[in-house]
């Protein structure tokens, strides 16, 4: 027996008959590629992201529910504008105090389609102020996952580990700020486009991080955030062609991404670079990146970038037929590029293990020993435990382990780790 | 357009004080270049002149005076500007030219206008 709504639901569908529905997931895609051009839009035009995401999300609703039975419109991005643009000027007409001008400015948005360019614009805007620098950086990345990712804020909340009712709060926090403080919605000037860029660059690359960081873990939503990173960084690289910055962070993602099904076993541990099946690396991915990244280096022959030159080392990693033929030479060199224009004692870190494969595990040790400030950080320890298990330093070895295990790891990793200490 | 306080936090200084001329002369640079944006500011006295100032159960309570500044820290609160600006993006590129934001740091902060 049918119920009210299945019953309604099925007269309707004998209405339309004429017409190809679609199925939903195809409705869902289109809406998707459009939503973050349309909520652009409409922050430009109302002023307010917080006005111009309710009126988007409406007319993502209204999308959702129609196009699966009439169809998808020939102009999706202008059908979507136009129901958008409607609301946003029932919601500015119903506050008072925002009525008059800016609601005719609402009206007058033409919902045919703009120029590409006019889009593009818009979007980096977007792009901009989401990452703006005087945004904490949990901020941006809650920004960024929400507007351009399209992630509802639960979706954000549970991604990033964080209590719904946090996320919620971060997420008006950050946009008070912006209304507040006068973060301006536009592309940054010439002079400013290095400083601005990076900063998208690290918030793209910190979302693609914590996905890839949680591996294979039975949280999708948060290994999804690699691939919001990855679509982020394509996002990136559509809007912005020219620029070494975001050529290098797509190329970085892609390379990195490659090893994914490679980087655990059938028990969902980690392996090194070393234990991987190189035969389960993805060959496309890898093709891809290290183009990219033939591509910056030629932008950027006299003035390195950070993500150009760590995707030249992932491409080293990546175009290397078996560890021991990884080209030792080339990675160094990469590192020692990488320093001048990012030291970091990390980046250090990773140096000297290269050093260590080339050179010998002392060698790598004496580097190794000579870097401050990485008490705190497991991988430090973890890096001495390994050069000095390889010179046959037990002792020193399991000590170094154990400094390793009492930092925060997690589960596989730790386990991984506790089995050298074992072999000590 | 957005007004902006820049509160500049720096050294305990005494601004009156002959040791502090050079940089008071850096600070009148910074207004002539900054002359379009500025709405009003002013050098302040060191923290050791401060009063804090509090009524203790509501209003018309007693008050309570302490000698010293709200806050101790090692950079005090040693004057500010009004700043009407464009946008966020104008006040940061303005403060940026201040003595205080090499010498200390600068506070940032939209005003609500009443």
């Amino acid at each position: 027996m049918l119920t009210g709504d299945a019953a309604r639901q099925r007269g309707r569908a004998a209405d339309t008959a004429q017409v190809i529905p679609v199925a939903a997931d195809v409705a869902a895609r289109v809406v998707r590629a459009e939503r973050s051009r349309i909520l652009a839009t409409l922050i430009r035009v109302t002023g307010s992201v917080d006005l111009a995401e309710d009126a988007t999300q409406d007319a993502v609703v209204r999308a959702l529910q129609t196009w699966p039975r009439d169809g998808v419109p020939d102009n999706p991005r202008g059908w979507l504008l136009v129901v958008a643009r409607r609301r946003a000027v029932d919601m500015i007409r119903r506050e008072a105090h925002r009525a008059g001008k800016e609601a005719e400015a609402v009206a007058l948005l033409d919902p045919a389609p703009d120029s590409p360019e006019a889009v593009r614009d818009d979007l980096l805007r977007l792009v901009f102020t989401c990452c703006h620098p005087a945004l904490s950086l949990d901020a941006q990345v809650a920004l960024a996952l929400r507007t351009l990712g399209g992630l509802a804020t639960a979706e954000v909340a549970r991604a990033l580990v964080v209590p719904e009712a946090t996320m919620a709060k971060r997420l008006t926090r950050a946009k008070q700020k912006i209304t507040r403080a006068g973060i301006p919605y536009r592309i940054p000037a010439a002079e400013e486009l290095p400083g601005r860029l990076a900063a998208v660059a690290a918030t793209v690359y910190l979302i693609f991080n914590e996905g890839y960081a949680a591996g294979t873990g039975d949280d999708l939503m948060r290994v999804g955030l690699a691939d919001e990173g990855l679509r982020l960084a394509r996002l990136l690289v559509e809007l912005m062609p020219d620029e070494p910055t975001v050529l290098g962070l797509l190329a970085l993602l892609l390379l990195q991404d490659s090893r994914r099904l490679a980087r655990v076993d059938d028990d969902g541990r980690p392996l090194l670079l070393t234990e991987q099946d190189r035969s389960r690396w993805d060959r496309a991915a890898i093709t891809t990146g290290v183009a990219l990244v033939g591509q910056a280096l030629r932008r950027t022959p006299n003035d390195p970038d950070r993500y150009v030159v760590q995707a030249a080392i992932a491409a080293c990693h990546a175009l290397a037929p078996s560890y021991d033929q990884t080209p030792w030479d080339a990675v160094i060199s990469w590192y020692d590029v990488l320093l001048t224009v990012h030291d970091t004692p990390v980046v250090r870190l990773n140096r000297a293990a290269a050093v260590a494969e080339r050179d010998g595990p002392a060698a790598g040790l004496a580097l190794v020993d000579a870097i401050d400030g990485l008490a705190g950080y497991p991988w430090f320890h973890a890096t001495r435990g390994e050069l000095l298990y390889r010179l046959h330093r037990s002792d020193e070895a399991a000590m170094a382990y154990r400094a390793a295990l009492a930092l925060d790891l997690n589960g596989p990793q730790a386990a991984r780790l506790r089995d050298r200490l074992a072999e000590c | 357009m957005p007004t902006y306080i820049a509160l500049t936090y720096t050294a305990d200084v005494d601004w009156s004080s002959p040791e502090q001329a050079d940089e008071m002369a850096e600070y009148r640079e910074f207004g002539a270049a900054a002359r379009a944006v500025i709405r009003g500011g002013s050098a302040l006295y060191p923290t050791a002149t401060a009063t804090t100032v509090r009524v203790s159960g509501g209003k018309g309570g007693d008050v309570l005076t302490t000698d010293g500044p709200y806050a101790e820290t090692k950079e005090a609160l040693t004057g500010f500007y009004l700043l009407e600006c464009a946008d966020l993006d104008e006040a940061v590129a303005t403060v940026a030219q201040m003595p205080a934001a090499w010498n200390g740091a600068v506070e940032v902060r939209p005003i609500i206008p009443l």
